[in-house]
């Protein structure tokens, strides 16, 4: 890999033009390769169902989510009641319809953060190396010596179960690994000949990162996503399955576990139908990933860069 | 060496961090122990004497580090008891679940990993991995909860669901109520890991030394043996610490699930009670374990992969 990018220096510097076409098309190459195989489409199809699902719920749902329609642990009774009643007797199908908007919102923003933290600073340590490189991959070791739950809840034990803080630190707990795979990506674009020749012509350093190198990262960024997101709606469902997410009336999958969990055996619905679509989801987004990899994986063997 | 450092420096590192997020910031200890009653400024200044909260942090932060070094965390604010003594039963209790999980997940992971790699795009592979994919995506909590509606509450009535562990009772003696969360932590572990030992082996198998093995005409048995398999071995030491690394924090939401009383459903509690120098002192024991299977891992890597050990003559 090395040898090539050697041996390339010494041939004659393409305009850069040039190569911005291709760079930008290059994510999309992996989209649409990644769009070929099944198990994208498939991952796609159960992420579309479930948002879906989650958007249009509160409008076709038959009762409010905290009005009391019937004793608790009630079994389902059609046609009306399809799932049966929760711990103090609300509806369990309007809380499930309710219950996937927060769970997917919440998700979404921690991985956005994650992206652009952990972007940000593998961009940074990647083209400047030396001792920013060293002592921000320390700081990061920190982050890193951290299991993701754990550091979130040390943080929630001082500041209390706000919501902003555990999308906030879900984030945070993703950005070094974030980061590792876009230094590493970094590192290679660094060396390559478009580069080279925008720094020959004295362009701004910021702009080198952001203009050059960050268009020709974007495809694993974009594994990357995939798979932060399916970590993120777990770690988010968790925290509120542990009590420190959502917080009671609202109607939110991780909670709704959690509260129901005590009548699983006279009443599963309540239990079962959150954790069976959290499952789905996460199933979705993870094989929506894997196509991505894949894909990537492929190009990158074809065309003998990266 | 030099990675012993960091690990060293990445420990200190987390000592200062857990400290500094737990007792330097505002909403002190102090307050905390005496919540309403903090309004009394007379006792809530005494407290804060009484706990060396009036000294600067460095010497706060000294005198708590040298504390724990001697394995003293100090008392829990909720029950008075020292921490240390509240913690050490959970600690053999979340030990022994990791360990059964760890001893299942290991050789299922190294069996299916190395074999999905050898038979490489066989109905086989295809299976285990998409098996595993879907597995690998599912949260904790998912496949704990699908076990138990199999296992003790829909399906089959067989095992209990909640694993009330008795601290008067041996533990060999109720191994029973271990089965169900360690199952639930091998289950979210082992496909994960399966996926990373299979892309590892597939490495070794490509790579030029393996190949040039086959060129020579060296039965296939030798080839792996003598040359593939040393240089696998990196992998799979990898995935023990990693394994370790993963179930430190999985141990977390599965013990809040079965009501398992370790240290993982005694951080939540802590947490949900903000139990301070119980809080500090299991995220520094989690992140050590966590730290150091890292850098275990690192150094035997060296010291078994021929190519690595011919890097460092």
């Amino acid at each position: 890999m090395n040898d090539e990018i050697i041996v390339s220096d010494s041939e004659l510097v393409e305009p850069a033009v040039v190569h911005a076409d291709r760079r930008h098309s290059e994510w999309l190459m992996t989209i649409r390769e990644a769009w070929r195989m099944g198990r994208t489409k498939i991952g796609v199809g159960i992420f579309a169902c479930i948002v879906l699902l989650a958007v249009v719920g509160p409008w076709i749902a038959p009762y409010s989510p905290t009005e009391f329609v019937a004793p608790p642990y009630s079994s389902p009774a059609p046609p009306k009641m399809w799932l049966g009643s929760d711990y103090i007797g609300h509806d369990v199908l309007t809380r499930v319809l309710y219950g996937g908007r927060t769970v997917i919102l919440l998700a979404l923003a921690a991985t956005v953060i994650g992206l652009g933290l952990g972007v940000t600073l593998g961009l940074i340590t990647g083209y400047a190396r030396r001792w920013i490189d060293e002592s921000v991959m320390r700081i990061l070791d920190v982050v890193l010596a951290f299991p993701q739950i754990v550091l979130t809840l040390l943080f929630v034990s001082i500041v209390g179960p706000k919501l902003w803080l555990i999308v906030l630190m879900v984030g945070i707990s993703h950005a070094p690994r974030i980061a590792r795979v876009a230094r590493a990506a970094t590192l290679e674009v660094a060396q390559r000949d478009f580069v080279h020749a925008a720094e020959a012509f004295g362009v701004a350093r910021t702009k080198i990162l952001f203009n050059e190198i960050m268009p020709s990262i974007t495809s694993p960024l974009l594994v990357e996503f995939g798979l932060r997101l399916t970590y993120s709606i777990g770690l988010i469902a968790a925290l509120s399955f542990l009590g420190f997410g959502m917080q009671p009336p609202a109607a939110d999958w991780g909670l709704m576990i959690n509260e129901n969990r005590i009548g699983i055996v006279i009443q599963p619905w309540p239990v079962f139908v959150p954790v069976l679509l959290i499952g789905v989801l996460t199933i979705g987004t993870n094989l929506i990933a894997d196509g991505l990899g894949r894909a990537l994986i492929g190009i990158e063997r074809d065309t003998g860069v990266g | 060496m030099i990675r012993l450092g960091l690990g060293i420096l990445t420990l200190f590192l987390v000592s200062i961090v857990v400290f500094v997020a737990t007792q330097a910031l505002p909403g002190d200890t102090a307050r905390a122990i005496l919540g309403k009653e903090a309004a009394n400024v007379a006792r809530y200044e005494a407290l804060r004497e009484q706990l060396g909260l009036n000294e600067p942090v460095a010497q706060q932060y000294v005198a708590w580090l040298g504390g724990v070094i001697t394995g003293d965390f100090g008392n829990s604010l909720v029950q008075d008891k020292a921490v240390t003594e509240l913690l050490s039963r959970r600690v053999a209790n979340t030990f022994v679940l990791v360990a059964i999980a760890a001893l299942l997940s290991i050789p299922i992971s190294l069996f299916l990993g190395s074999l999905t790699a050898l038979r490489r795009d066989t109905k086989f592979d295809v299976s285990v991995s998409i098996g595993s994919l879907a597995l690998a995506a599912l949260p904790e909590f998912v496949i704990g909860i699908v076990l138990i509606m199999l296992f003790a509450t829909q399906v089959f009535k067989w095992l209990p669901a909640v694993s009330r562990v008795d601290p008067d009772v041996p533990i060999y003696q109720q191994l029973v109520l271990f089965i169900l969360p360690a199952l639930t932590l091998t289950l979210a572990v082992a496909p994960y890991i399966t996926r990373i030992l299979r892309a590892s082996t597939i490495e070794v198998l490509e790579s030029e030394y393996v190949m040039m093995a086959r060129l020579k005409g060296l039965p296939e048995r030798l080839v792996l043996n003598r040359h593939a398999l040393p240089n696998a071995l990196a992998p799979a030491l990898q995935v023990t610490a990693l394994n370790l690394a993963w179930l430190a924090g999985g141990v977390v939401v599965v013990e809040y699930l079965f009501g398992f009383p370790g240290i993982g459903s005694a951080l939540v509690d802590a947490v949900a009670n903000r139990d301070m120098p119980m809080v500090q002192a299991i995220c520094l024991l989690i992140a050590t374990v966590y730290v150091l299977a890292n850098l275990t891992a690192d150094i035997l890597t060296i010291l078994v992969s021929p190519r690595l050990r011919t890097g460092l003559r």
